[in-house]
């Protein structure tokens, strides 16, 4: 492990480790995230409320926790989705070649090149209920979760296609390839067993830094009302409730917001030593 | 190169005829519904009235139809009435566009001259202290999230310490040239945060590679001094990518600001697109996404151009 990875390697663990054991672990001391105490409203921070309270009463540090739990599960899982995708998009215009590589890489194009925000916007607002989405689907807890990563990998498999396609391009004229394709073993086997880990190392860094894009991405949906909804909460909403009471308490805001900023350029120095790393080996 | 300019330009016009189709429909797909809304601002409208309504404005109409109908007043010029601003939508777009332009531009110009200086330093001694520190700068800057750094910004300059004003484009009934550049302080100061990130890094990799070519080292072998090297030298090679950059930012002029627009309620084109999306105003949020489309094509096509124009190796077939 290289020291610039050290740092942020450990704020992620910690992160990630304290926001998945809060409930099991604040539970054993009959501790709730979403236990309201009004007589307690905004207070300062005391031995029992290491952060303060909210505005109702509830613990900052465990409302924290929770935030992050679902922040990081959006940027992970997201991150993790595009890479799938793109590979699979990238390997199969870089490996077939001719029309379906123009056609797909157009298409990378044009969703690069379009203003995205405000796209997301609008698609972030679209009405379930218009698709015919099943009411009982639609009304769940889980959808705006389900929403907001769908969105974000629509416009983060694009990092990870381009990549695997150049890199597709370069390794299926190498001489191992060739070989292969001699003694005659089948399309999935050379781009699985010959392509893909020739790949594996710039796909890992471009995935550990679209982690820290989607988790900002998250943040401004939910900010701005379109991303993750009550009961859940992330980061980004969390700062989006703070708002409206910034004059009374203005830590309220500050708190959730240098969670992401910290995660994020966590997930940016992390990639970023990676990607240093793979260049020296080469 | 003509033929380049012309398969570009067609292809621009087929992804906005797309788009617009794309936009058209999604908007339908938005909760709310304009006659649904006339109708429960006003008790006495029957189910009747409203289905005459639906029929007067169109609207019982299937999909395409009602898209065709709208694109050809749109190629006429006309993008129709602006419910939010009760305006045709080009008088409600265009003074937005010339603050959007007025807020994006002054934070564009000192963000570029900002990346253009701390690149270069970086980019000289590449590992020193300098280095590192413009790297963790940089990485900072990309990995704020705008609307904290807003509300930061807000708490401490407006809030706090009582200087400037946290929002607007002018004070009620003020206006004078000092009260709009006051206005324009934090904004800008977001803005110009948010963006110096990826323009550092930028300008540090190109003048790296610049600072590693031949002619580098010829230029100092003949002693040319340090500072001409830099800046008549390196600087002319970097500049291809840096042009790239500032061609590829341009498309974001229109929608680029959303969030700080947002945040500090500066009527531009960023928080009009916002606003119209969450207002159900349909013709308004068609026009700007358009355009916004438009201006961001327009501005790869414009990198793509600027190139070819300054790197004479590069041609186009």
């Amino acid at each position: 492990m290289t020291p610039r990875a050290r740092w942020p390697l450990a704020w992620l663990i910690l992160v990630a480790v304290a926001s998945f054991a809060a409930p099991a672990v604040g539970g054993a001391f009959g501790l709730d995230p979403s236990a309201v105490d009004l007589a307690d409203r905004l207070a300062p921070p005391t031995l029992a409320h290491p952060l303060g309270t909210d505005e109702l009463g509830r613990d900052l540090l465990l409302r924290l926790l929770e935030g992050g739990r679902v922040s990081l599960t959006v940027g992970v899982a997201a991150a993790l989705a595009a890479a799938a995708i793109g590979t699979a998009i990238g390997l199969g215009a870089g490996y077939r070649g001719g029309w379906t590589d123009r056609l797909l890489m157009r298409f990378a194009d044009a969703v690069i090149a379009l203003p995205l925000l405000p796209l997301l916007i609008v698609l972030a607002a679209l009405d379930l209920n218009k698709l015919h989405v099943p009411a009982a689907l639609a009304q769940s807890d889980e959808v705006s979760l389900v929403r907001i990563v769908a969105l974000a990998v629509l416009v983060s498999w694009t990092t990870a296609a381009r990549l695997v396609r150049g890199a597709t391009l370069v390794t299926k004229n190498r001489d191992f390839v060739r070989a292969a394709v001699a003694l005659g073993a089948a399309g999935p086997h050379i781009l699985w067993r010959h392509i893909l880990p020739n790949v594996a190392a710039p796909l890992v860094v471009a995935t550990s830094l679209s982690v820290g894009d989607i988790i900002l991405l998250e943040s401004v949906l939910s900010f701005l009302g379109l991303g993750v909804q009550p009961p859940l909460a992330s980061w980004g909403s969390m700062l989006s409730n703070a708002q409206e009471l910034i004059a009374a308490s203005p830590l309220l805001a500050v708190y959730p917001g240098a969670m992401i900023f910290l995660t994020v350029i966590a997930c940016n120095l992390l990639g970023d030593a990676l990607l240093r790393r793979h260049d020296r080996q080469r | 190169m003509i033929r380049f300019a012309a398969i570009r330009l067609g292809e621009i016009a087929v992804v906005l005829a797309a788009m617009s189709f794309l936009i058209y429909g999604l908007i339908g797909l938005m909760p709310g519904d304009p006659v649904d809304l006339m109708v429960s601002a006003d008790p006495r409208m029957t189910a009747a009235d409203a289905a005459r309504l639906k029929a007067a404005y169109g609207l019982d109409r299937p999909l395409p139809a009602r898209y065709a109908a709208w694109a050809q007043s749109a190629l006429a010029g006309d993008f129709g009435y602006s419910r939010l601003f009760a305006a045709p939508v080009g008088a409600a777009l265009l003074p937005r566009l010339g603050n959007s332009l007025v807020l994006m531009g002054t934070s564009f110009a000192l963000a570029f001259t900002l990346a253009l200086g701390l690149g270069t330093a970086a980019a000289r001694r590449p590992g020193s202290i300098v280095d590192a520190g413009v790297n963790l700068f940089s990485f900072a800057a990309v990995s704020m999230p705008t609307f904290w750094l807003a509300l930061l910004l807000i708490l401490l300059f407006a809030g706090g310490l009582g200087w400037l004003p946290a929002g607007g484009v002018a004070e009620v009934g003020g206006g004078g040239p000092a009260d709009r550049a006051a206005h324009l302080v934090l904004p800008v100061a977001t803005l110009t945060l948010a963006s110096v990130g990826g323009y550092t890094r930028y300008v540090r990799a190109a003048m790296r590679e610049a600072l590693a070519q031949d002619h580098i080292r010829t230029a100092r072998a003949k002693g040319a001094g340090e500072a001409r090297v830099v800046l008549c030298h390196a600087l002319r090679s970097a500049l291809v990518p840096i042009v790239t950059v500032l061609a590829l930012s341009f498309g974001g002029l229109v929608s680029g600001a959303l969030v700080t627009e947002t945040m500090f309620a500066y009527p531009g084109m960023g928080k009009l697109v916002f606003d119209a999306v969450m207002g159900n105003d349909y013709n308004l949020a068609l026009a700007a996404l358009l355009l916004a489309t438009a201006t961001t094509l327009f501005g790869n096509f414009a990198a793509d151009l600027a190139y070819a124009w300054l790197d004479p190796r590069v041609t186009y077939r």
